[in-house]
């Protein structure tokens, strides 16, 4: 079926993004906005524009049946969820499917099974994909978490089965941490995704994240495109992402991306999606999760590789056959993308407020993908990233380069951001070299501090 | 007597102290959340909770009186 309305159900940055695409394609967008948001970009750049509630999430990007009212009333025959908020929930899926709209995205029992980790954890097991030593089943006290935890050997990480940004987990190194952590994670677990499933997997020690960018078809075509470089992290959260990654080899590059497409192939996935691996010192990796939506991430992809992955989502989601073959696609340049966040860049406390000032940097391989202008309020609502710097170049030294004088270039006044933490780890000359773990932006600061 | 007030924006989503309680300088009191993150919220000063000025799942400003003390 052709699509000619889309509806995003998101906000901010990643609302702009699919709008400039769908505006590409000839197709008419529906944004959907809350109280806070009125007066922001997005809501002026789609063709329509509906409020639907109050500030906090709930009563507005959360709230389906508004949302699928606003999609039937102003005729949208697709909703295209971003990322975050309603993108992995079956349910919402399955409403769309009921009110007769396409849900861009794969099927619902898709996000289901990779939405709750420990059948997810299954699923790979089963499909040869390696994941990392622990418990599949959920683990119902302290005192069977630690008799599990002295299986696998500690250090352990505690993980909730529902959990995803790095809420609900816990680094365990004896049973007296593990009593002390279990009951609190599950409590978070509980509150946040309302799920307190838990379950228990040893824990790597400076670890690399890679994740690997994958589209399947509904012809069962899988195809990946390629790795990103996720490990410069501040609170479990991603920070910047590159492509390629400076840590893997050509042989191991094959290895990853290989898995990514046997994980993808096992639950018959359709539609854009990313595998998530964690991968030690010696390049051994493990299946962490699987993202079944767009991610902040996609443009470090778009630009090595040239394609545009919401259009790849349109195309998908109409059910036409992805138009290439694996050995079309190829990794060109070095691509890397620097998240602009409203907070504090020592304490990564969020920073919201008015922005008073808001230029942006221009010049070759800069794109900036953002959510915000001059005089736009950042309110405690909603997520603290205001957008995202994407560099790209023939080498990694030039994209870095590209970047320094990029971030230099940025005039940003109101708010705090953590735009000079950037500028220093791209000074770092560790990181110059390529060589950094997940450990990278806590060993920074504490060489500061020194 | 002495204010606990909000550090920033957000919502209160829990509060670590009841009315009598001793706290020490330091110790985070309330729990705020703000842009999809957990934000505590510490004592400056020592003293013993006299008014708790919030409820679960409040929303506060920056500057909003969360909590009275004395001593």
């Amino acid at each position: 079926m052709e699509i000619r309305t889309v509806l995003i159900a998101n906000r901010g940055e990643i609302a702009r993004r699919i709008i400039r695409t769908c505006k590409a394609k000839g197709i008419r967008t529906i944004a959907v906005y809350s109280e806070a948001d009125a007066t922001m970009p997005f809501v002026r750049e789609a063709d329509t524009a509906v409020l639907i509630g109050p500030p906090p999430v709930a009563q507005s990007y959360l709230n389906m049946e508004t949302i699928l009212q606003a999609a039937k009333e102003h005729g949208a025959d697709a909703i295209h969820p971003g990322y975050g908020l309603l993108s992995e929930n079956g349910r919402f899926a399955r409403r769309c499917a009921e009110e007769g709209m396409i849900f861009i995205g794969p099927r619902p029992e898709v996000m289901e099974d990779m939405g709750a980790k420990i059948r997810a954890r299954s699923k790979m097991i089963e499909a040869g994909v390696p994941v990392v030593p622990g418990y599949n089943g959920n683990i119902l006290d302290a005192e069977e978490a630690c008799r599990v935890a002295a299986e696998i050997g500690y250090p352990v990480m505690l993980k909730a089965s529902a959990g995803g940004g790095g809420i609900g987990m816990q680094i365990c190194r004896d049973d007296e941490e593990v009593r002390k952590a279990f009951q609190s994670a599950k409590g978070r677990a509980k509150a946040y995704f309302g799920n307190d499933d838990m379950f228990i997997e040893k824990y790597i020690d400076n670890p690399h994240h890679i994740e690997v960018q994958i589209a399947g078809d509904e012809h069962g075509r899988i195809v990946h495109l390629f790795e990103r470089e996720c490990s410069i992290q501040r609170r479990h959260q991603k920070v910047i992402e590159e492509s390629p990654s400076p840590f893997l080899d050509e042989t191991t590059r094959g290895l990853i991306c290989d898995a990514a497409v046997r994980a993808a192939q096992a639950v018959e996935y359709t539609g854009v999606g990313t595998v998530e691996f964690i991968m030690d010192g010696n390049k051994e990796f493990f299946f962490l999760e699987m993202n079944t939506r767009l991610q902040v991430e996609h443009p470090v992809t778009e630009a090595v590789t040239g394609l545009d992955l919401v259009e790849l989502q349109l195309t998908i989601a109409e059910g036409k056959a992805l138009p290439f073959t694996q050995e079309d696609i190829t990794q060109q340049g070095h691509a890397m993308e620097l998240r602009i966040y409203a907070e504090d860049p020592v304490t990564f406390m969020p920073s919201p407020g008015t922005i008073s000032r808001y230029e942006q940097p221009e010049g070759e391989g800069i794109r900036i993908d953002d959510a915000v202008e001059s005089g736009s309020v950042i309110t405690p609502f909603y997520d603290p990233m205001i957008g995202k710097l994407i560099v790209s170049g023939n080498t990694r030294a030039e994209v870095i380069a590209r970047a320094e004088d990029a971030l230099a270039q940025y005039a940003i006044e109101g708010i705090k951001t953590n735009i000079s933490m950037l500028s220093e780890v791209l000074g770092d000359e560790e990181f110059a070299a390529g060589i950094y773990t997940t450990q990278f932006v806590q060993q920074m600061k504490r060489m500061t501090n020194k | 007597m002495k204010q606990i007030v909000a550090n920033m924006a957000g919502t209160v989503i829990n509060i670590l102290v009841n009315e009598g309680d001793e706290v020490q300088a330091g110790a985070d009191v309330v729990m705020l959340e703000s842009m999809k993150m957990e934000v505590p919220v510490a004592a400056e000063v020592s003293g013993k909770v006299t008014a708790i000025k919030v409820n679960i799942s409040d929303f506060v400003n920056e500057g909003d009186i969360l909590i009275e003390l004395e001593g």
